[in-house]
């Protein structure tokens, strides 16, 4: 049998590209493989570590639970286009500051799924942190100085608040 | 892990898409794809077409109907936790969908593929069967209804045709003097239960005038514990019929062994979250 494919049109990072896909190829491959954007992990590959994670349309996504095929059409954010924008920018940084990874294989979509909550929840709790990053594996730093991370993040937000206001 | 190859349409409507599961040799429908592609990433399945019913838009939405609470099968998992209809006027499956899977998971997961999969282990087919609900599906003779309590047969099979679609489901609306009880008991939070709970009561005074006890993941489907309900059915909750419900599981429940718990392990743990659910259905009554 022939490998069928499609072509689809995909936005990614304000960026339109079309490409002609297998039909069994997952929009994590596509965005690595076929436009370079290896900032997306591909960890497990079934939907379980939360490495390939993705904004689709706005929405956080696991990009090997998708296929290219069925993202045709659909505006998506990579940690390449996140991590320079304000309201991930801050997270990034105090991962750093705080150790916050050591491999660095997971902090793509450790940062993009922690950004989500914060634009969520602003105000978290280290158990919500604990529990909405639940979907997220960290094999390196046993999650503490990562919840550190978003839950200084959440307070030098609000900070910078206070000190507007 | 990549899948084997397959065919792709993505269908404009529900007769497209029946015609192709008619045509077919082996097509399976995919919506928000979170639990099928990792099926397929793993190689368990191998369809020769996917059809994708993603972009019906009549497969979408919530929607209060009288006495029940339409969900679309294509209702994303996060609009049903955002939904405040849901909320009000069904606390159970309020109280049970932030126990579906992970924040990323929930943005593209559908209502009706957590159905037609029949994960013994998962929440909503069990939050269906406590309420008894009823499931609106399409096929080549047109509409009809089966009830969520005849709809899971075993594990990952349902009363579904081939070409047959699940449109929506109709949940029945809370009722004043109705309470409910939900908790499961998995490894991580998000992940498939190891056991679950899902309980409906209505009370009258301090007695259990109506109960149902679905069980998940404790059973090769979810499971209305009877005997168990019967044990406390029309008295109150003391040391003793608490005792005899726990007792009677053994009759109600088939649990199987995997490698998060062993059947002796899994019925203990459905014994624990029936006194507990109980005693907080029984006190919450008390307090008023």
């Amino acid at each position: 049998m022939s490998e069928p494919r499609q072509s689809v049109s995909l936005t990614v990072n304000e960026e339109r590209h079309d490409v002609t896909v297998p039909n069994r190829k997952h929009l994590a491959d596509i965005l690595r493989e076929d436009l370079g954007f290896t900032g997306v992990h591909v960890g497990c590959e079934h939907g379980v570590c939360g490495a390939c994670t993705v904004r689709i349309d706005g929405a956080i996504t696991r990009s090997c639970l998708v296929f290219g095929v069925q993202a045709d059409g659909a505006e998506i954010e990579t940690i390449e286009y996140l991590s320079a924008q304000s309201e991930t920018r801050d997270l990034v940084d105090t991962f750093v500051a705080e150790n916050a990874l050591q491999c660095g294989f997971c902090t793509p979509g450790m940062v993009i799924s922690a950004a989500a909550l914060l634009a969520e929840t602003p105000d978290p709790t280290r158990e919500e942190v604990r529990a909405y990053l639940s979907g997220n594996y960290c094999r390196c730093t046993g999650y503490q100085a990562i919840v550190d991370a978003v839950m200084m993040t959440a307070a030098g937000r609000r900070a910078a608040k206070g000190e507007r206001a | 892990m990549k899948p084997y190859p397959f065919e792709y349409t993505r269908v404009s409507s529900l007769e497209e898409a029946v015609t192709l599961l008619q045509r077919e040799d082996e097509p399976r429908i995919i919506a928000g794809g979170q639990s099928l592609v990792p099926i397929l990433a793993m190689r368990l399945a191998a369809p020769s077409r996917l059809i994708d019913i993603g972009g019906l838009s009549a497969l979408r939405g919530i929607e209060r109907r009288g006495d029940v609470l339409r969900i679309g099968a294509l209702a994303r998992h996060a609009e049903v936790m955002a939904s405040a209809e849901v909320a009000e006027a069904v606390p159970l499956l309020a109280r049970a969908i932030s126990h579906v899977a992970h924040p990323a998971v929930r943005n593209r997961g559908t209502f009706g593929g957590s159905v037609c999969l029949a994960d013994p282990a998962a929440e909503l087919p069990a939050v269906c069967t406590a309420l008894g609900a009823t499931f609106e599906v399409f096929g080549s003779d047109g509409l009809r209804t089966i009830p969520a309590r005849e709809f899971f047969l075993d594990i990952y099979e349902t009363a579904l045709a081939p070409d047959e679609i699940l449109v929506a489901a109709q949940l029945p609306v809370a009722c004043p003097k109705e309470r409910f009880g939900f908790e499961e008991i998995a490894r991580r939070h998000g992940d498939f239960a190891i056991v679950g709970l899902a309980v409906r009561a209505r009370m009258e005074g301090t007695l259990f005038a109506e109960l149902d006890l679905c069980f998940f993941g404790a059973s090769p489907r979810p499971v209305l514990a009877q005997n168990a309900a019967r044990a406390v059915i029309g008295q109150e909750l003391t040391d003793e019929t608490q005792q005899a419900a726990v007792s009677a599981l053994t009759a109600d429940l088939d649990p199987q062994e995997d490698a998060q718990a062993d059947a002796e392990m899994r019925l203990h743990l459905a014994g624990v979250l029936l006194k507990r659910r109980l005693a907080e259905i029984a006190g919450k009554e008390r307090q008023q």
